[in-house]
């Protein structure tokens, strides 16, 4: 495990200490290294564990001002926090606009996808490029604008609004995540439909979209993850009746101070459990590097 | 050269007998392209019109700038020197905290790229922090990393200091959570970069008898480094734009003034749009200047075959 490649007929460095048989003193020579980087890993996760646990702690905790647990444990931060931030309202709206951004997003966005994948036509590059932009430029920096745009239009503090908002970095990912599966299937089965005489609408309803459901499931759940956790441009646009978890969340925790640390913590749980839930949905279908690797080369 | 000659004998093309319709389609240009439509449409409206909007009116000055020229709000920004040192607070944050993430991205993938136990599990471990979001981590930062936190309990249990160290509200809050939010990111990413450069390219070095270091010096270092730059680019694009746990984790009015808030504070507190149009488009030149930067430099490497997946 230590030793990646260990090639045990290399000749031996002559200068370095000649006390144990060959194959042996290679991988003990490796070792520190291996130590070092283990030990930097076990460290940040150790850190980050402190970090999501000490939440996990504090939002059962009836007190916790110092010490290493909280004094005594109690269920009543959660309703605390259910009725304090009516939850059940913001976690609507959560679910409510995620499902609607997963929806329009794949419905403008799979057909582009579609189209990328399978013509060069001139002015491709341009049409890739815009559709890269909204990846690569950062939510902050365009959200701004954005929102000044959406109040001109009295949408900002609306769901649309948040809605119109959420899609612009939705439809790029759509795109580039169905663009590999689109094009794994083989045009020839396009083909052979037309042959048949099957016109462009039943091709794509009864050959492509079967073939590419797992996919369309994929990029789903990638959006659904995106959106729930998309904090710059829900902040920027969301109303006070349109405000998803997160948002909500940042707001809480920002103007504390009257409210308890704990029911905010029960809060920050109750976000990170339906994150896991949504996450551990992802892993069954997706790659850990498809939730990063945003644009692959 | 003879073939071709040959050619329009036989078959003469009639360029105006051919359909508009037919000469297109051999460009690749059919009605499949419709498809494209509804998307293109949908970024252009809701990405491309409004930047250019917020371009636009970053060019007509508004509230105490309204009667200074064209530039006004440009010049106002840049004339404030509280305002203007947030260009140099974020690039203080950003370039240590990418520079941090890659540099343990490398030797850790690097030992991680052969199969071990529980690799499935380390990596969707990493991918927890991203998903998190930063909200999460921030109010977690706040709480470990505070002054009665445990990572302070350990630190005096250990005897390591005194009197609880000061890592929340200020410069090192911010720089964990990039850390915890950034890292796990730069790191898969480093680790699929490094799966695509093919094994016997170093058993190919080792056999020639080359020690690791060489190894990893003189082959998969050079391979791996237009992968890095790109990393390093994404991992300073979230770093730059680092917005909510410089809010909450930092100290907003102060060290950790980034620009983001600059904008923020500007656009929808003190309602001067265009000003905030302004910030941000200074934010995405400076962000793309960097960027421009690394990709020239990743240019002058060489991009070609690793292998393919090992």
């Amino acid at each position: 495990m230590s030793t990646a490649i260990v090639d045990p007929t290399a000749a031996p460095a002559p200068s370095t200490g000649p006390q144990r048989a060959l194959p042996h003193r290679r991988s003990v020579a490796l070792r520190p290294g291996t130590w070092l980087v283990w030990a930097v890993v076990a460290f940040f996760l150790i850190n980050l564990f402190g970090v999501i646990a000490t939440v996990v702690l504090d939002s059962f905790g009836r007190t916790w001002f110092a010490g290493w647990l909280p004094k005594g444990y109690t269920g009543s931060n959660y309703s605390d926090a259910w009725s304090e931030f009516s939850l059940g309202q913001v976690m609507t709206v959560t679910f409510e606009l995620s499902f609607l951004v997963v929806v329009v997003s794949l419905l403008l966005g799979v057909p582009a996808a579609y189209a990328l994948a399978r013509r060069d036509f001139p002015g491709k590059k341009a049409v890739m490029l815009l559709f890269v932009l909204p990846i690569l430029v950062p939510p902050i920096a365009y959200g701004i604008p954005l929102a000044t745009v959406l109040y001109k239009f009295h949408l900002a503090g609306s769901l649309t609004g948040v809605l119109l908002a959420n899609l612009v970095p939705s439809i790029p990912f759509v795109v580039y995540t169905m663009t590999p599966f689109i094009e794994q299937v083989d045009p020839r089965l396009e083909a052979a439909a037309r042959m048949c005489g099957a016109p462009t609408r039943a091709v794509l309803g009864r050959i492509i979209a079967p073939l590419l459901l797992p996919g369309m499931l994929a990029a789903a759940i990638l959006v659904l993850v995106r959106t729930f956790g998309m904090f710059e441009l829900t902040f920027l646009t969301a109303g006070p009746t349109s405000q998803t978890l997160v948002v909500s969340l940042f707001s809480a925790v920002f103007s504390a101070g009257i409210r308890s640390a704990q029911s905010i913590d029960a809060m920050a749980v109750v976000y990170t459990g339906s994150m896991l839930v949504l996450l551990v949905l992802a892993l069954r279908f997706v790659n850990p590097t498809q939730l990063v690797a945003r644009t692959r080369d | 050269m003879s073939t071709l000659t040959t050619e329009p004998s036989v078959a003469p093309p009639e360029p105006t007998r051919t359909a508009l319709r037919h000469r297109m389609a051999e460009r690749g240009v059919d009605r499949t392209l419709l498809l494209l439509l509804p998307g293109v449409v949908a970024v252009i409206a809701l990405f491309v019109y409004p930047f250019v909007y917020g371009l636009q009116l970053s060019f007509q000055p508004q509230g105490v700038n309204a009667h200074g020229g064209v530039f006004a709000s440009y010049s106002a920004f840049f004339h404030d020197k509280f305002a203007r040192g947030s260009i140099g607070t974020t690039f203080y944050l950003a370039i240590p905290a990418s520079l941090i993430n890659v540099g343990f991205a490398v030797p850790i993938s690097y030992r991680m790229r052969s199969d071990f136990r529980g690799k499935r599990l380390l990596l969707t471990i990493l991918v927890v922090p991203i998903t998190l979001g930063t909200v999460l981590t921030a109010e977690g930062i706040i709480e470990y990393f505070g002054p009665v936190g445990w990572f302070n309990s350990t630190i005096q249990w250990l005897h390591l200091s005194n009197h609880p160290l000061t890592l929340t509200n200020n410069y090192w809050g911010v720089l964990f959570s990039l850390i915890i939010s950034g890292f796990p990111f730069a790191f898969l990413l480093t680790h699929s970069y490094l799966s695509g450069i093919h094994p016997s390219l170093e058993k190919a070095a080792a056999t020639l008898g080359a020690g690791w270091w060489q190894r990893f010096r003189h082959v998969t270092f050079p391979l791996l480094l237009p992968g890095l730059l790109t990393t390093f680019c994404l991992t300073f694009v979230l770093a730059f734009t680092v917005f909510p746990s410089a809010m909450m984790v930092g100290d907003p009015d102060g060290k950790t003034h980034v620009i983001s808030i600059e904008a923020y504070e500007q656009a929808l507190q003190k309602f001067n749009y265009s000003q905030g149009c302004a910030i941000a488009m200074v934010m995405t030149a400076l962000m793309f200047a960097v960027i421009g930067v690394a990709m020239a430099l990743r240019s002058r490497l060489y991009t070609g075959s690793t292998g393919g997946k090992g």
